[in-house]
């Protein structure tokens, strides 16, 4: 008896904070509602927190400003749980809770599903993250654009890099069999095939394991003088750690899924030397200085990989807004599918009739850059190991 | 061959990880017939014990021996985590002895999440990571391409499972509290009317179970120097597959089961598709359940009328 009341008064409170919540939101009129989703919780946190950091320094700074067409913008937080599953619900919450722009989702094959939700509801959707060719190749989705790049882009770069530097050497690809991971390795593997370089190994992985000792030791009898890895960070830095564990030295490449720090605490010494492709950084990028040095101090975040392309994709859809003078995501979504350079914290972006980032690349201080660049994971002058672009 | 040796030593020492674990979910199982969720989530609790306790010990204190701090991180993890467990039987569990069979099993499925929700919350949801302990290693054979190693860490996870099997065999086997433990396996009913404490006797199977759990979860921790909240899980169902498969209530059987499980998923890795590995090692749990259905070294049930 004791245990229903305490029950029935627990749920009465909850359901008297929902009401309340709801009616706090619906109070606040006229006002743009965003919404981030990504995995805010479970293995690639790091990258949720990326994105959610980047989003929020950028509604904050968009609020400051006088908001979108004298709008403020309201932001609400979705953990997707790197899950298509999640990402769905996240989708459907969004939907019913009247965000009308999207900033996500990470993993590409959440976003996937989860876009098919925007569409049926309307909603504009920017991922800063999804590299899967699939997220803007369906046809009919007027609704989704990346700010970043793409994995039979990436692909063709990796695999001119493998071919350049390792001609004739023996190279084995791994991947973590997502959506993102597989296809990454299996763009990279056709690249580095037409180049006449044919791999010595090519498997998949769970993301989940922490034993990949089995795997190590099946890599080190095939003896490759590169490991290529299509997946997430912090598979990666278990495998590379098992491999020097091993005694493996061959250096692992991966793609832009590994572009946080954590990479480096979890792989130990053995991450240095290990090779990156990842769009241009724009930390670089002297104009961003300020930016920079905001997200250090006041939030204690570096805004590494994906943070500052968080904060692009708000702009972005601050100044389309601005230009179809409309919140209509329908508007300004053909705003952005004209061609229409924004300029933006990564640089000046232009999008194709897909959603792509146009073959401009990234205008940084007025010159071209590759949507893809090689990086190092080294010492920085911090004695931390980083990711550092190559300048060759 | 080579290869061969280096991935029989990469199974056993995954499987003797999978053992420990499994044990406590055999023990508790043998004695109340409870499948214990929260186990492996206690698991995961203890690797992060030991974290924190390993963090203190080398940055606070500034043990700089790797096998001294090991051993405090140990007995720390042991000594917390058992409190852990036995908090969790005393309010958990306990109260719902004599309700319904399904209770407690929804109970420790309530604390399974509750402790996995907990540590995410209060450790934050990203991975920790310790850097690498215990670096040598010792090269068995090999030709100068492929070195077969057997790292000091995997001698010791070796070790280590070894001799705490001994000691609990020893203590279930030979001791007091192993026959009062096997008396309440039997009958607790009968075991009560003859003196035992039956609610004794079960708290500290739970403690035995969180010990053993918590040594896991410290070898896991030096082993793979990586954890997050969520680790609770796989090695949680595949120590449970473990205690199934060696036969549940068989402490040597939970063992077995465990190395068992991590030689098959190497191997299969070894020399087959890895993405097939945990198709082949359920599927071997399948077939061994269909020829003999109280596992390996379990006793057939007797039912007595």
């Amino acid at each position: 008896m004791r245990i229903k009341r305490v029950g029935a008064a627990i749920g009465l409170t909850f359901g008297l904070a929902t009401v309340l919540v709801s009616a706090v939101a619906t109070c606040a009129q006229a006002q743009v509602k965003l919404g981030v989703g990504g995995p805010i919780t479970g293995g690639s946190a790091a990258f949720g927190a990326q994105l959610k950091n980047g989003v929020e320094q950028a509604v904050e700074d968009i609020n400051a400003a006088g908001g979108i067409l004298g709008q403020k913008l309201t932001l609400s937080v979705g953990d997707d749980r790197a899950d298509p599953k999640e990402g769905v619900s996240v989708a459907n919450k969004f939907a019913a809770d009247g965000v009308k722009f999207v900033i996500g989702h990470f993993n590409s094959g959440v976003t996937i599903p989860a876009s098919d939700v925007y569409l049926e509801n309307g909603i504009l959707e920017i991922t800063p993250a999804a590299t899967n060719p699939k997220v803007t190749d369906r046809p009919g989705m007027w609704n989704i654009f990346r700010v970043c790049g793409r994995d039979d882009q990436q692909g063709i770069v990796a695999g001119a890099l493998i071919a350049a530097k390792f001609k004739g050497k023996r190279v084995a690809i791994i991947h973590d069999k997502t959506t993102y991971g597989q296809g990454l390795a299996e763009e990279t593997r056709k690249a580095i095939n037409a180049k006449g370089l044919k791999e010595v190994m090519f498997e998949g992985v769970n993301k989940d394991d922490k034993d990949f000792t089995a795997l190590v030791s099946k890599i080190k009898s095939a003896n490759p003088d590169l490991v290529y890895w299509g997946g997430l960070h912090d598979t990666g830095g278990l495998i590379t750690r098992q491999m020097r564990d091993q005694g493996v030295k061959a250096p692992l490449m991966g793609g832009d899924g590994m572009a946080d720090d954590e990479f480096a605490a979890i792989a130990g010494p053995g991450a240095e030397g290990t090779l990156m492709t990842y769009s241009p950084d724009p930390r670089n990028n002297p104009r961003n200085k300020e930016i920079v040095e905001l997200f250090r101090k006041k939030r204690g975040f570096e805004p590494q990989a994906y943070t500052l392309y968080s904060y692009a994709a708000v702009q972005i859809i601050k100044q389309a807004a601005e230009q179809a003078k409309s919140l209509d995501p329908r508007k300004i979504a053909d705003v952005m599918h004209s061609g229409k350079v924004f300029d933006t914290v990564a640089g000046g972006i232009s999008f194709d009739k897909k959603g792509d980032v146009s073959n401009d690349g990234y205008l940084i201080a007025g010159k071209k850059k590759e949507r893809y660049v090689l990086y190092t994971w080294k010492k920085g002058p911090d004695g931390k190991i980083s990711y550092f672009e190559n300048n060759e | 061959m080579e290869v061969f040796v280096q991935q029989l030593i990469n199974g056993i020492t995954l499987g003797s990880i999978y053992g420990l674990i499994a044990i406590g979910y055999t023990m508790v199982f043998g004695i109340i017939g409870m499948v214990n969720f929260a186990h492996g989530d206690v698991f995961m609790v203890s690797a992060f014990i030991g974290l924190i306790a390993y963090l203190i010990v080398t940055a606070w204190l500034g043990i700089a021996s790797a096998v001294g701090a090991l051993l405090i991180v140990l007995i720390v993890a042991m000594a917390l985590t058992s409190l852990v467990n036995w908090t969790i039987e005393r309010i958990a569990y306990r109260p719902l002895r004599g309700s319904f069979r399904l209770a407690p099993l929804i109970s420790a499925i309530g604390m399974s999440i509750l402790l996995s929700n907990f540590v995410q919350v209060a450790q934050g949801p990203r991975n920790k990571s310790i850097p690498p302990l215990l670096q040598g290693e010792f090269v068995l054979m090999g030709r100068e391409s492929y070195q077969v190693t057997l790292s000091h860490r995997q001698l010791l996870i070796w070790i280590v499972t070894a001799v705490l099997l001994v000691v609990f065999w020893y203590l279930v086997s030979r001791t007091a509290l192993g026959r009062a433990q096997r008396a309440c396996e039997q009958d607790q009913k009968m075991a009560a009317l003859l003196g035992v404490d039956v609610d004794r006797t079960i708290s500290i199977t739970f403690v035995i179970g969180a010990a053993l759990a918590a040594v896991a979860g410290t070898m896991y921790l030096m082993y793979y120097g990586v954890v997050n909240f969520s680790d609770g899980f796989t090695p949680g169902v595949k120590a449970f597959t473990a205690a199934v498969l060696g036969g549940i209530g068989s402490l040597p059987g939970a063992v077995v089961g465990g190395i068992l499980i991590g030689l098959v998923e190497t191997m299969w890795s070894a020399y087959f598709s890895i993405d097939y590995k945990d198709v082949a090692a359920f599927s071997i749990l399948a077939i061994t359940l269909i020829f003999l259905p109280q596992g390996l070294l379990g006793r057939p049930e007797v039912e007595k009328v």
